[in-house]
């Protein structure tokens, strides 16, 4: 090979503009987040710069703030139940918009993924007046309970596990389940013994991001919570139009160490970048 | 093993008929081949065979067993694919057991049976590898091992080797071709590639657009083509556009007056072997045929070399000559005599 004058340091200049590119974009990712950590440790309550001091006493007063420990734990069960039943009803419609031949295929697909186009208030308003609809001629009380903010919060996962799933799905050789199949498996023993374990990676990615997708809900969720029954970004909110004390910054770092450990421990079982 | 029956098996999707009236008996131990080009309906009738496809009508018989209507778990059929579809996440000796694991082989028992099926395929030093950690032709030896461990009554064989290159192919070729020798295997493989089906097959199954051309062994598809089809699939040929002018006389669109034994009438084609046409410096009236013509353009392939010659101002043959060192070969232009007996050309109406 040739190499022709000026063209490695062409090649450089290239690679300190990309790097210079992605250090931006960086930057502005992270810059809020930089800056809600930052706020979490001033001393004073009312945030300014620079600030006064440090101090950890944000930190130490959210044990004692019923609202945000019940919130999280409120978030933390929906989270979980919604993401399970979001598997549930995931799993078995991405294998029939894989594997299926049938009419509306494509629009059962687009259906499944609207919950993620349609903005979380105009889904909680929707629901809200179904809720309304359906509790009035029911007389079942509906509105405002935990299950029907958990069918909603079913709505935000289903989207993350029927899409990533499907693309475990399509990315998986068809032969290696005929193969199982001709040596003697019928198919749900090839499904739990063959393609269940193929499509792991993004059925675990699946559950995060239907997990995280729940949990942070907070437009969707106003519509739905009851007397007594907040969320933790619910509470947050709450908090915040009364105070603006570096406490929501504290609570906000908790939550993101939170969605980050999560993230680390999936990523010890699966890689994450090599599904989504 | 078993005897394999196919009886007058169609596959419509639709108006497309993917396999049409497909009739074919496998004997016991018999190595057959269905060869054809993309789209032929080989792979259908393969699957179908499996049980992945059913079947519009027919009946597939597998030993005394009517097999039509049994799911793929319930065939006894070993299979092997052209993507060898090993299961990613067991080891090698976990992929030969699975179909032993299927059929609730105690234990104790699975061992020495997948030791002895990966012995077959030389790879019993590689149980506890990973298939990732394989190379191509070793995957595809896991993969024979798999379908045979538990003795299927019949071995399907997709495409096994068009994933392995040239060299690697040759090798496979031999070793699945004594593998079924030894162990006695009904064996019905897909092929597009005409060297591996005539090299490995007992019998050949010819096919194109969903139906079967010709059955026959090596010979009977090569000197007895059925139809020009064949003759242009299997091996090679030259085309002749004519029509018949009475019992045993061609007259090509160029007007020349071929002598052959064809007894059809109306418009044929004329098919010639390029390696059975001689090339002579002057006309040579022994022969039924021998026509002047110019050399066009040389093919040089090494051990052979191929001459396109023009006979008349429609017709063009190429003749294949072997490339010996005593006979100097003809250049572009120069004039030639290309003759042939009447038994070497076969007329196909058109």
């Amino acid at each position: 090979m040739t190499v022709r004058p000026g063209w490695t340091s062409s090649r450089f200049v290239g690679r300190i503009a990309l790097g210079a590119a992605a250090g931006v974009s960086l930057l502005y990712i992270l810059l809020p987040m930089v800056f809600v950590v930052w706020l979490a440790f001033f001393a004073q309550e009312i945030p300014s710069f620079p600030p006064e001091g440090y101090s950890l006493k944000w930190f130490r007063a959210i044990p004692d703030n019923d609202r945000f420990t019940s919130g999280f734990l409120l978030s933390l069960e929906i989270a979980v139940v919604a993401t399970a039943i979001g598997l549930a009803v995931g799993i078995p419609a991405a294998v029939c918009l894989v594997r299926g031949r049938f009419v509306g295929r494509e629009a059962v697909n687009n259906l499944l993924l609207l919950p993620l186009i349609v903005p979380g208030i105009v889904l909680g308003i929707a629901l809200y007046v179904f809720y309304v609809e359906a509790e009035m001629r029911t007389d079942w009380p509906i509105l405002g309970s935990l299950g029907g903010l958990i069918t909603g919060h079913v709505l935000l996962a289903i989207p993350w596990t029927v899409r990533l799933i499907t693309a475990s799905l399509v990315g998986m050789d068809r032969a290696v389940e005929e193969a199982a199949q001709s040596l003697g498996a019928d198919r749900l023993t090839t499904f739990r013994r063959i393609t269940l374990p193929a499509i792991l990676p993004g059925i675990v990615a699946a559950t995060l991001f239907g997990f995280i997708a729940s949990f942070g809900n907070l437009e969707m969720s106003l519509f739905l919570v009851g007397p007594g029954r907040t969320t933790l970004p619910i509470a947050i909110l709450q908090y915040l139009e009364w105070k603006i004390d570096p406490t929501i910054a504290a609570v906000s770092v908790l939550q993101i160490l939170f969605i980050g450990a999560v993230m680390l421990v999936t990523d010890r079982f699966v890689s994450i970048g090599r599904v989504v | 093993m078993a005897r394999l029956q196919l009886s007058n098996l169609t596959k419509c999707y639709g108006e497309f008929k993917a396999a049409d009236d497909i009739s074919i008996d496998v004997a016991d131990g018999e190595f057959l081949v269905l060869l054809g080009p993309s789209g032929c309906g080989k792979t259908t009738t393969l699957r179908i065979v499996a049980g992945f496809v059913e079947p519009t009508s027919g009946s597939v018989r597998l030993g005394e067993r009517d097999i039509t209507a049994l799911p793929p778990w319930k065939r006894n059929a070993g299979l092997v694919f052209q993507s060898y579809a090993l299961f990613p996440h067991m080891t090698v000796a976990e992929n030969v057991a699975f179909g032993l694991e299927m059929r609730k082989v105690p234990k104790g028992q699975m061992a020495p049976k997948v030791t002895e099926a990966l012995r077959l395929v030389r790879l019993d030093h590689l149980g506890d590898r990973l298939p990732r950690q394989l190379s191509g032709g070793q995957q595809q030896r896991v993969a024979l091992a798999r379908a045979l461990v538990f003795h299927p009554d019949v071995l399907l064989l997709d495409e096994p080797l068009s994933n392995l290159d040239a060299k690697l192919r040759q090798d496979v070729r031999v070793e699945i071709r004594e593998l079924q020798r030894k162990l006695g295997l009904t064996t019905v493989m897909v092929t597009h590639d005409q060297e591996e089906a005539l090299t490995m097959a007992d019998r050949l199954v010819v096919m194109s657009e969903g139906r079967i051309r010709q059955i026959g062994s090596q010979q009977d598809l090569y000197e007895r083509p059925s139809e020009k089809f064949v003759a242009d699939f299997v091996g090679r040929s030259t085309f002749i556009d004519g029509r018949m002018d009475g019992p045993g006389r061609f007259v090509s669109r160029g007007g020349l007056a071929i002598a052959c034994e064809g007894t059809c009438t109306g418009s044929a084609s004329l098919a010639l072997r390029p390696e059975r046409l001689a090339l002579m410096p002057a006309a040579a009236p022994a022969l039924d045929n021998s026509f002047p013509g110019a050399v066009e353009f040389i093919s040089y392939l090494g051990s052979q070399v191929d001459l396109h010659v023009r006979l008349s101002r429609v017709d063009r043959v190429i003749v294949q000559i072997q490339n010996r060192p005593e006979r100097p070969l003809p250049v572009i232009g120069e004039q030639v005599h290309i003759g042939w007996n009447r038994s070497t050309g076969r007329v196909f109406p058109s």
